[in-house]
């Protein structure tokens, strides 16, 4: 049987503090691969800290995650980065394209860390533009481009390197609903391609793309069923 | 399992990536990068036109060094102190035969004693003229030389001759007289012999000295051979000994011209030598270095300062990078070393131009004085490698600030 590519076993991630905070209790979780999940929730309640505990930016406090088997808790720092940069892509609300790099070089960022090979790199980046139909786009700044082209800049950056998940923190926070469209089309097609997508939102509609849903309240996390996909 | 622990891609950035990297960057903002690098500029410029001109200028001290000066060498006689106050400098130490033991020397080439004659209040007048209205009668200074001296002095005559070694044996009573003298005196030809009298003595001038290199005092003066001023004006003592030298010669003739005029207690003449031209150079170059290099180091200081506070500042404006840098596998190290990179290359770049700007004033100043420029070949190499060092230094502190940033308060904080 095929592992999860995410699996928490009772993850906790506490915030020292004068009063500290739970951003996660307890959280059992597993995904699937080519899963497309959402994570919804209201702000505060742990929805981000899920997300970057997932991407191996931050650490949980006390359970234990295995990502794509492996027990990420057991390795150090050099190696989560390193996994970070090889299985993890992300898409932020903001975008976080360089602001003096043409899109492709955005797009090849991505691959500088995790030796890809050099001489390849162009193509990967053309080919995941092509993917997220900025083929025309490609020797601009991004400060040329629209908000729903640069998120899509933004997730080419994220699937160039082929990660085993992809992460999307609110990915239409800052796009209105035409654009957003755009960008949620692009989810649909890599879960088609067979990407595992993790979703966090806030926004009903966005969340209706997944298959899956779960909620966050508190830091506690509950399935639910209800969306307009099936299982 | 599809993934084992042993496939994790640990974190890596090539050396080539690295370097391009923090180019793009610095080129992205052009006008930044080049004002930062100005203070860079300055200092390492500052450094190099210093070595390079107090080189060249020290270099040109030894060529130009003044020939007359620096083969002159004196020897006078100390002045004593006793228990009671100066002593009466009754003994003579200096002896009469001293231009001849001198000359002895092997790199002696000219060499000549000097005296001043007390006149004890005695005037000098030529041929009496009966002119109630003009003065008749002077007091001009006496000084009995040998015969070298004139060499010594460069005196060139106007008429007549000197007086020789004969002239001073003999105590024949005849005198040089310098053209200012002269011209008191009324004498403009010697051809008729003319007399002067000091006093009641009366003397026979033989020559009129037109022009002298030095000792400008001969020219208002009655010149008087050593023999006839010690038999007529009872000289008893000589005041100084003049010796020329060939070049280079100066200091070792300095070492021994007192022993061989007073062997016993050579110690109680005092040898006046010039100053050693390497000596002199040396004092040149440093004096120089010193006072520039303070200076160069301190814009060099500014400069760092500088590149610290930018590298700083473009740290905080790129917190977001950093973040996103960090977010797609990028270690702690990678970003440290981007950074550092970044100031490095500012600071090589500041001591390529100002090494260059350096040589350009140095060649500038040297061109204006005709002077050869001279440059050692390790500074405009090494400005260049100091530069980096200074650029790497102030990284520093801002590139371990943004290797230490947290990736998800990276991410939140900036765009």
């Amino acid at each position: 049987m095929r592992e999860p590519v995410v699996r928490l076993d009772r993850v906790s991630r506490t915030f020292e503090g004068t009063t500290p905070v739970h951003a996660l209790r307890h959280v059992d979780f597993t995904l699937e691969a080519g899963e497309y999940v959402s994570v919804v929730g209201p702000s505060g309640s742990g929805k981000s800290t899920l997300l970057h505990v997932l991407g191996l930016l931050d650490e949980p406090t006390d359970g234990l995650y295995f990502l794509d088997g492996i027990n990420v808790s057991l390795i150090d720092d050099a190696e989560r980065t390193g996994l970070r940069g090889d299985r993890i892509g992300f898409v932020f609300q903001d975008f976080h394209l360089l602001r003096h790099r043409t899109v492709t070089e955005n797009v090849m960022a991505a691959l500088l860390y995790n030796r890809f090979p050099r001489r390849e790199r162009r193509r990967a980046a053309v080919e995941a533009l092509e993917k997220v139909d900025l083929g025309h786009r490609m020797d601009q700044t991004p400060d040329k481009l629209s908000g729903g082209e640069r998120q899509r800049v933004a997730i080419a950056r994220a699937i160039v390197g082929r990660p085993s998940l992809l992460l999307a923190d609110e990915p239409t926070g800052n796009l209105d609903t035409g654009t957003s469209e755009s960008v949620l089309e692009v989810f649909d097609d890599l879960r088609i391609d067979g990407l595992t997508l993790v979703v966090v939102t806030h926004d009903e509609t966005v969340s209706s793309h997944a298959a899956r849903q779960v909620y966050m309240v508190d830091g506690l996390l509950s399935e639910s069923t209800i969306g307009r996909g099936t299982r | 399992m599809m993934n084992s622990p042993a496939s994790i891609v640990r974190p890596h950035l090539a050396f080539r990536d690295l370097v391009a990297e923090s180019v793009t960057s610095l080129l992205a903002r052009p006008g930044r990068s080049l004002l930062t690098i100005l203070g860079t500029v300055l200092g390492i410029g500052a450094i190099v036109a210093t070595l390079g001109i107090s080189k060249t200028a020290g270099n040109q001290i030894v060529t130009r060094f003044d020939a007359l000066a620096a083969t002159s060498v004196t020897v006078t006689q100390r002045n004593e102190f006793g228990f009671f106050g100066p002593s009466q400098q009754t003994v003579n130490l200096i002896p009469w035969d001293a231009e001849d033991r001198m000359k002895r020397l092997n790199g002696v080439v000219a060499a000549g004693i000097k005296s001043n004659v007390s006149a004890d209040g005695r005037l000098t007048r030529s041929v009496p003229i009966n002119d109630p209205l003009a003065q008749t009668e002077f007091a001009i200074n006496l000084i009995a030389v040998s015969p070298g001296f004139f060499d010594i002095a460069q005196a060139e005559l106007r008429s007549g001759r000197f007086f020789d070694e004969g002239h001073s044996s003999r105590a024949d009573p005849v005198a040089v007289i310098g053209r200012s003298a002269a011209q008191r005196l009324n004498i403009d030809r010697v051809d008729h012999q003319p007399a002067i009298f000091v006093g009641d003595t009366t003397l026979i001038v033989i020559g009129i000295i037109e022009e002298v290199g030095r000792e400008p005092s001969l020219l208002d003066a009655v010149v008087l051979p050593n023999g006839t001023a010690r038999k007529l004006f009872q000289l008893n003592g000589i005041d100084e000994v003049q010796i020329r030298t060939e070049i280079g010669a100066a200091q070792l003739i300095g070492s021994q011209a007192a022993t061989a005029l007073y062997p016993n207690e050579p110690n109680r003449l005092r040898v006046a030598v010039p100053p050693d031209p390497r000596a002199v150079k040396g004092a040149v170059e440093e004096d120089v270095n010193a006072l520039f290099l303070v200076l160069g180091g301190v814009s060099l200081l500014i400069g760092a300062i500088g590149i610290a506070n930018v590298t700083l500042v473009s740290v905080l404006e790129r917190v977001g990078e950093i973040g996103l840098r960090r977010s797609v596998g990028a270690a702690r190290r990678h970003i440290a070393s981007q950074f550092l990179v970044e100031s490095a290359a500012m600071g090589f770049i500041g001591g390529i131009v100002g090494a260059s700007s350096g040589v350009l004033v140095v060649v500038a100043v040297s061109a204006a004085r005709t002077w050869t420029p001279v440059l050692d070949p390790w500074i405009p190499l090494g400005a260049p490698a100091l530069g980096m060092v200074v650029g790497l230094l102030a990284g520093l502190y801002p590139a371990l600030k943004a290797s230490r940033m947290e990736p998800v308060e990276a991410l939140r904080a900036g765009l």
